[in-house]
């Protein structure tokens, strides 16, 4: 059994065991970190997680795929639309599907405005966490307005469970265009004081200049992806490595940097923000009216409307939805990998099939899991009051971290 | 400005040519995906071929990307064992992904570690020992990361039902102590 007297181990007498988290307000979710510190130097660290184990991989043995897109919202719930579109793209991939033009197009849009919603709360709260208190304010009004639009869109604000296998739940509002447009317009300014406050700011400075650095080459073997290898300059983006959906169409710079440490980080995800702003207005000129959804509806869910409107939709809804193998899809008996570039880094499914209409395997390589050990690392030897900056600018969610 | 990672499929010959020469009869077989290339070994080889896909200066498979595995009981094309345990790794030189799929026999699962190759296999090897009940000899740590400590068995295998085998309804109750706090707590 479990106990707490076990972890009192023995220890040079000059040491205290401190321990931060699983709940604690600067720890971003529940996480533990179990540290030794002498004064306010940190000697050694262990970081435990697991407390938010959900068991989707598990659950994904008995679910069908259109069923594990409601489990991909819960993976990292500050970019839901991110996690549906990287698992659709993977069981369209195993399917051998390519989904119309118009879907793309929206999917493309989507994933960036939720890069943009995601990145906003991280720069925010790590600023937060710092002592700078109007920035999260800046940022949440931000977040808010695209949530009102991924509302709008969705029908939730964060479990949104939009795409399908093969296409979309429906098409996007009448006044997509114009509401984003203005979000856009306002998150330029945002940018814009983000920048001013912060990149000059000694107290700011201070705290993050040279804190936390990771080199190129642990960056590499610990697999760390996103903006956080970007800052240490690592060139790996997967919209550019193989471009998905339209991204070899739009143009757009990588930011890197060389210096890997926690200034660095922050400051590209503004700069990403930015490259996220052109990428979707650019997405946005190439909205043309047609079909959303892959148009054999044998392998993909019918619009709803005509689901309800005729007695061919209805019946291939049926035989999608149905339990038991002889309905659902099935994909050939194989097995893939594939990735999508989600905010924070590679959001990889493996998935295996056996033919039958659920998943046998469903793997999801969570970037804030492999993101995160090199933590401890960077702790060692550096002060205290460091874990909060440098684990605001890791943004690891705890819902794909412990899965 | 320093080029990004591009996917140049060109170079699988390369890796194929290479892989082949260096692993021989130790290759179980070799798969193409839509993107990669996946080699099959046996457990104990995978180490070894991992090293030097690693080392070799015209591979430079040194990104550390993921590592998983599978449980093949209920699968219904056969498999030479029942476990799989796959890495997958990038060349920023060549522009290519590749995977390595061990096999590993039921009884007594076992491989090498890769932790001294890369230091993202540590929390992903604890991953699988935990969720699938696969050793990895030379693992400075391996102990549960997911599931509590003191859980029993490992439930990603496919013998292990969905509903667990009643954990939860055996987990201990804690009841908080109903003193009153002294002074002014």
């Amino acid at each position: 059994m479990y106990s707490y007297e076990k972890e009192i181990v023995e220890r040079d007498e000059n040491t205290v065991h401190m321990n931060v988290g699983p709940s604690h307000p600067a720890m971003h979710g529940t996480l533990r970190v179990k540290m030794e510190v002498k004064g306010e130097r940190i000697m050694n660290t262990e970081q435990e997680i697991g407390f938010l184990h959900t068991g989707f991989e598990k659950l994904g043995e008995h679910r069908s795929y259109n069923q594990f897109i409601t489990l991909t919202d819960r993976l990292n719930y500050f970019s839901p639309l991110s996690n549906n579109i990287g698992f659709a793209l993977a069981s369209e991939e195993l399917l051998g599907i390519t989904v119309p033009r118009r879907c793309q197009v929206i999917r493309t849009i989507l994933a960036e405005m939720s890069r943009l919603a995601d990145h906003s709360l991280c720069v925010g709260a790590m600023t937060m966490d710092l002592g700078a208190f109007s920035s999260i304010l800046w940022t949440f009004v931000e977040r808010e307005k695209l949530y009102d639009v991924f509302e709008a869109v969705t029908g939730t604000r964060l479990t949104s469970s939009y795409t399908r296998v093969g296409g979309l739940a429906f098409d996007l509002p009448a006044d997509f265009e114009k509401r984003v447009t203005a979000i856009l317009d306002s998150m330029d300014k945002t940018l814009d004081n983000l920048r001013d406050s912060f990149y000059q700011n000694r107290i700011f400075l201070d705290r993050t200049e040279g804190i936390g650095v990771i080199t190129k080459e642990d960056a590499m073997a610990y697999g760390i992806t996103g903006p956080m290898a970007r800052a240490s300059g690592v060139p790996y983006d997967i919209r550019k490595f193989r471009p998905y959906l339209c991204y070899n169409e739009l143009k757009f710079e990588v930011p890197l940097y060389k210096e890997g440490d926690t200034l660095a980080r922050y400051k590209i995800r503004i700069d990403e923000m930015a490259e996220s702003i052109s990428l979707v207005r650019q997405a946005m000129k190439l909205l043309e009216p047609g079909p959303i959804n892959f148009e054999d509806q044998k392998r993909t869910l019918p619009d709803k409307t005509s689901t309800y409107g005729d007695m061919e939709s209805l019946i291939h809804h049926f035989k999608l939805v149905m339990p038991g193998n002889d309905h659902g899809i099935h994909p050939p008996v194989s097995d893939i990998y594939s990735s999508t570039e989600a905010p924070n880094g590679e959001l990889g499914f493996h998935l295996v099939s056996d033919g039958t209409s659920n998943p046998y395997r469903v793997r999801i390589r969570g970037c804030s899991f492999i993101n995160y050990p090199i933590l401890g690392k960077l702790l060692k030897g550096s002060m205290l009051a460091d874990l909060v900056a440098i684990l605001g600018s890791f943004n690891i969610i705890a819902g794909e971290l412990d899965r | 400005m320093e080029t990004m990672i591009a996917y140049k499929p060109e170079n699988h010959l390369t890796l194929i040519a290479k892989v082949e020469a260096f692993a021989g009869d130790r290759l179980l077989g070799r798969e193409e995906k839509s993107h990669y290339h996946q080699f099959k070994v046996k457990g104990q080889d995978a180490k070894g071929l991992i090293q030097f896909l690693r080392d070799d200066p015209e591979l430079g498979f040194a990104y550390f990307i993921d590592l998983t595995a599978v449980d093949y009981l209920r699968y219904p094309a056969p498999q030479p064992e029942r476990f799989g345990v796959i890495t997958t790794l990038l060349s920023p030189l060549l522009g290519i992904r590749v995977q390595v799929k061990a096999f590993v026999a039921d009884g007594d699962p076992r491989l090498p570690s890769l932790t001294d190759l890369f230091a993202g296999a540590n929390w992903t090897e604890r991953e699988v020992w935990d969720l699938y009940g696969i050793e990895f000899m030379g693992h400075p740590d391996l102990k549960r990361i997911l599931m509590p400590d003191d859980y029993e068995g490992h439930p990603l295998r496919k013998d292990y039902p969905l509903r667990g085998r009643g954990e939860r309804g055996n987990f201990p109750v804690y009841h908080a102590t109903t003193q009153k706090t002294q002074g002014g707590g």
